[in-house]
C-alpha cells in the first residue's frame, strides 16, 4: 500500500479517536481489499500466524460473522466467543477474562458488551489491541465506518451531503458513531424520531433535531434508519410497535420528500413493517446489502491497518 | 494533666467569632480560654503544650452523614478504620448511615455500632437507625426504642422512602422522640435505571441518565410534607439547582427544612465521567457546571446548612468493573476540609462559616454535642494549617476503600491535630506534637 500516511492506533475504541486522514486511510484500503471478497480463492496470507478473538457479550449475527469472515480472508487464525460459553455466566470479572485471554497471547480483540464503555474499560487491561464491536449505547466504530464507507461509494462524497437519521437514537450505538463520523467527513446531521427516543441535549451532538420525519428527510441526500428494539419496548417510550410505524416508519410516500438521488441505509437487521416498509426495503433506493459487502472490506482494512504492519507486500 | 493549645487562631462558628486565643483542657473539658500570654501554668500541675502557632483551632468537625459498612462489609470499612479516617480528615464525630447488612432498624444494630465505635474509640460515632424495618418503606421502625439505643436521627439513606404516606407518619413520629429525619431525595422511576447525569454528557457516552427531576421531585415532596407537618426534615447530599431553588423557597417561608451537600458537588462536574472513570460515579450523580454553582450559592446564602461527605466506602470489586455495574459512592472524609476550604479562598464563604457548615450546624441539627468552642463544654477540637499544600495519594488514606475521584489533586488545608474530649486521636506524620 503506497500511503504517506501511516495508521497511528493500537486500539479502535471509537470514531472519536479517529483522525479524517485516519478515515481516508481505511477507505482506501478497504479499496484494495474489496477485490479480494470478489476472487475465486478470497484468502491472503496478510495476517498469517495473528490470532484475533472475538469476545461477543451480545448476540449478533452480521457484525460477528463479518470480522470472522475478514479475518479469516486475510489468513489470520479467529476463535469467536459467545456469550452463552463465556466465563461471564459464571461469575467471572471482566477484568479477569481480558488477563486470561491476554494470557494466551492474541494479537487483537473484538470486543461487544452491553456496557458502555467496556472497550476502554478492557484496553487499559491487555496488551493486545481492542477493537470496538459496539459497547451499550455510546460507539460502533467499524459500523460507522462501513456507513460511510458505502455513502462515499455511492454518492461519491461525504462532504456537504445532508443525512438524516430517524429512529431510537437515545439507545442507538449506530447513531452516535455515525453522528461523530458523519460531522468530521463534513456532513449534515439531522436526527428524527418520536421525543421520547431523542437523547437529552442532542443538539450538542452538533446534529438539528426535527421530530416529524415528513419533515426531518426533505431534500436529504441520505436516509439512514435505526432499527427499532422490538424486544425492549416497555410501552414507555411508545405506546406500541404499529403507533411506530404508522407515523415514524419509512414508506413510499415518505421517501418521495427526500432528494430524488437519495439512498436508504440501515445497519440491520431490519424489522419489515416497522421502521421500513419492505417495499422501501428492497426498492432502488435502498443499499442495505452493499453496506453489508462493505463492512467486510472495512473489517479487512481495519485489521490490517491494527495488526498487520503495514507492511507493502500484503497482496502478494 | 493539662493542655494548653498555644498560640492559634480560635475560630468559633457560634457568635462567627475569630480571635488569637489560647485554650486550656482539662478533664476533657475546655477549662479556659484566654488571651496569648496570659496562661500561667501552675508549677507543680502536669501540661502537655500543643503549639498551634500559625494554624486555625475549630470545634471538632462533624459528618452528618458517612457509610461506615459495619455490620456487614467489613471488606470495605470499618468502624474502626473508619473513625481512623475521620480523625485524619479533621472529624471529631460522626453520623453512621442505617443501610449495613443487617440494616440498622432495630435496637441491637445500634448497639453494635455503638459498641464498637467505644472500642475503636477514636471519635464519636452517632448511628443513624432505618425510618422503615428493611429500608422497605412499608412500616416504621422502633424510633423510641431506637432514640434511647443511641441513634441520633432516622434515614433510609441509600433508597428513598418511596411510600409518601410513610414518609409523613415518619416525620410525625420522629419529631415527638426528637429524632431528626434525613432524606435521600430520589424518583426511583426518574431516575430509571441511571448511572449517570443526565444531559450532554450521558448523550455523548451512551450511559443511561438520571435527571436533576428525580431529585428535585422528591425534594419538592418531602418539603411540602414538612409543611403540613410542622416537623422538620433534612435534605441529603443536594446536588441540583432545582433543588436549592425548591429549598430557598421553603426557607423562606418558614418551613423547617434543612440541607446538606457534599464536596463533591462544588468540586466536581459530570465532565468527571468521560473516561468512564468509575470513581466518578455516586448517587446524586455529578451535575452540569450550573448546578455546581448553584450549590455554591447555596452555600453561600446559608440555603445549604451543612457540609457532609456521604463517605461511601467500596472495594475494587465493585469499582474496577463496567461502568453500569459499578456501585454509587466515593471515600470523603479525608478529603472535605481542603476542598472545603477552597471554597473560602475562592471566596464563596468565609471561614467562619464554613466551620459553621462542617461543625455547629450538624451539630444542630443532630442535637448532639459540639461545634463551639466555649469554657465548660468537651474539649472536641481540630487544628488545622491552613497553609499546608499536598498532593492526595492512593497509599496515604486511613480509609480501608480508596475510592476518590481527588487522588492525585493538590490539596491545601490540612487537620494537624484532632482532638476528641481532651485527648488528641490524630496527629499529622510530619508534625512533632512537642507534647
Amino acid at each position: 500500500m503506497k500511503s504517506m500516511y501511516r495508521f497511528q492506533h493500537r486500539n479502535l475504541l471509537g470514531i472519536e479517536q479517529l483522525s479524517v486522514s485516519d478515515i481516508h486511510l481505511i477507505f482506501d484500503t478497504a479499496d484494495v481489499f474489496r477485490e479480494i471478497s470478489t476472487r475465486e480463492i478470497k484468502k491472503v496470507p496478510t495476517l498469517r500466524g495473528k490470532s484475533i478473538v472475538n469476545l461477543f457479550y451480545e448476540p449478533s449475527i452480521r457484525t460477528k460473522t463479518s470480522f470472522e469472515i475478514a479475518a479469516k480472508r486475510l489468513s489470520a487464525d479467529a476463535l469467536s466467543l459467545s456469550v452463552s460459553d463465556s466465563s461471564m455466566v459464571k461469575g467471572e470479572t471482566l477484568i479477569d477474562t481480558a488477563r486470561n485471554l491476554q494470557a494466551m497471547n492474541p494479537d487483537l480483540i473484538i470486543i461487544r458488551h452491553p456496557c458502555s464503555g467496556v472497550p476502554h474499560l478492557l484496553a487499559k487491561y491487555v496488551e493486545a489491541g481492542v477493537v470496538n464491536a459496539g459497547d451499550g449505547m455510546h460507539e460502533h466504530p467499524t459500523q460507522a465506518l462501513l456507513d460511510l464507507y458505502t455513502i462515499k461509494k455511492k454518492k461519491g462524497r461525504i462532504k456537504g451531503l445532508q443525512v438524516v437519521i430517524i429512529g431510537d437514537l437515545a439507545h442507538s450505538r449506530v447513531a452516535r458513531s455515525n453522528i461523530i463520523g458523519l460531522r468530521k467527513m463534513g456532513s449534515q446531521v439531522t436526527v428524527s424520531g418520536p421525543p421520547t427516543m431523542i437523547p437529552v441535549r442532542a443538539e450538542s451532538l452538533g446534529v438539528k433535531v426535527v421530530f416529524d420525519p415528513a419533515k426531518a428527510l426533505k431534500g436529504k441526500d441520505v436516509i439512514m434508519l435505526l432499527r427499532i428494539q422490538v424486544e425492549r419496548q416497555s410501552g414507555m417510550l411508545l405506546p406500541g410497535i404499529r403507533e411506530y410505524s404508522a407515523f415514524f416508519g419509512l414508506n413510499g410516500d415518505l421517501i418521495k420528500g427526500a432528494d430524488k438521488e437519495a439512498i436508504i441505509m440501515h445497519p440491520g437487521p431490519i424489522n419489515r413493517g416497522v421502521e421500513i416498509t419492505s417495499k422501501a426495503a428492497d426498492g432502488p433506493y435502498s443499499v442495505i446489502l452493499d453496506q453489508v459487502t462493505n463492512g467486510v472490506a472495512i473489517r479487512m482494512a481495519l485489521l490490517y491497518l491494527l495488526i498487520g504492519g503495514g507492511k507493502d507486500d500484503h497482496l502478494d | 494533666m493539662i493542655t494548653w493549645i498555644k498560640g492559634g487562631r480560635v475560630v468559633d462558628p457560634r457568635g462567627m467569632r475569630e480571635k488569637n486565643l489560647d485554650i486550656v483542657i482539662h478533664k476533657g473539658k475546655i477549662d479556659r480560654l484566654l488571651p496569648p500570654g496570659a496562661f500561667h501554668p501552675p508549677r507543680d500541675s502536669e501540661i502537655r503544650e500543643v503549639d498551634a502557632s500559625g494554624m486555625v483551632v475549630t470545634p471538632g468537625l462533624i459528618d452528618m452523614h458517612v457509610h461506615f459498612r459495619e455490620p456487614g462489609e467489613e471488606y470495605k470499612e470499618t468502624i474502626a478504620t473508619g473513625s481512623k479516617a475521620a480523625a485524619a480528615g479533621g472529624f471529631t464525630a460522626v453520623a453512621c448511615m442505617a443501610n449495613t447488612n443487617p440494616i440498622n432498624d432495630s435496637r441491637s444494630v445500634t448497639d453494635f455500632i455503638i459498641e464498637r465505635a467505644r472500642r475503636a474509640n477514636l471519635i464519636r460515632v452517632y448511628p443513624v437507625a432505618a425510618i422503615s424495618k428493611g429500608m422497605k418503606s412499608e412500616s416504621l421502625t422502633e424510633f423510641g426504642d431506637l432514640k434511647q439505643a443511641g441513634a441520633v436521627a432516622v434515614s433510609d439513606d441509600g433508597r428513598p422512602v418511596i411510600n409518601s404516606e410513610l414518609m409523613r407518619r415518619a416525620l410525625e413520629y420522629a419529631a415527638f422522640f426528637g429524632l431528626q429525619v434525613i432524606s435521600h431525595c430520589q424518583d426511583l422511576d426518574l431516575s430509571n435505571r441511571g448511572v449517570m447525569h443526565e444531559g450532554a454528557i450521558s448523550t455523548k457516552l451512551g450511559l443511561r441518565g438520571i435527571p436533576a427531576a428525580s431529585e428535585e421531585v422528591m425534594v419538592a415532596r418531602e418539603i411540602i410534607l414538612a409543611k403540613l407537618t410542622g416537623c422538620p426534615v433534612h435534605i441529603a447530599h443536594v446536588s441540583a439547582e432545582g433543588s436549592v431553588a425548591l429549598i430557598r423557597q421553603a426557607k423562606e417561608q418558614g418551613i423547617p427544612v434543612t440541607a446538606e451537600t457534599a464536596p463533591h458537588y462544588f468540586s466536581l462536574d459530570h465532565s468527571a465521567v468521560m473516561d468512564f472513570d468509575t470513581n466518578a460515579k455516586m448517587y446524586p450523580p455529578l451535575r452540569e457546571p450550573k448546578d455546581v454553582e448553584a450549590v455554591k450559592r447555596g452555600l453561600s446564602e446559608g440555603i445549604i446548612d451543612v457540609i457532609a461527605t456521604d463517605h461511601a466506602p467500596h472495594s475494587e470489586l465493585e469499582k474496577d468493573v463496567e461502568f453500569d455495574k459499578a456501585a454509587f459512592g466515593i471515600i470523603g472524609l479525608e478529603t472535605s476540609l481542603p476542598l472545603t476550604l477552597q471554597l473560602v479562598r475562592d471566596g464563596v464563604m468565609d471561614l467562619p462559616s464554613a466551620i459553621a457548615k462542617l461543625s455547629y450546624n450538624p451539630a444542630s441539627i443532630l442535637r448532639v454535642k459540639g461545634g463551639t468552642i466555649e469554657e465548660g463544654k468537651e474539649a472536641d477540637l481540630t487544628v488545622i494549617d491552613l497553609n499546608k499544600e499536598y498532593v492526595v495519594r492512593k497509599e496515604a488514606f486511613k480509609s480501608k476503600s480508596h475510592n476518590s475521584p481527588f487522588i492525585g489533586w493538590n490539596m491545601k488545608g490540612k487537620a494537624i491535630f484532632t482532638m476528641v474530649g481532651g485527648r488528641i486521636v490524630w496527629i499529622s506524620d510530619e508534625r512533632n506534637p512537642r507534647c
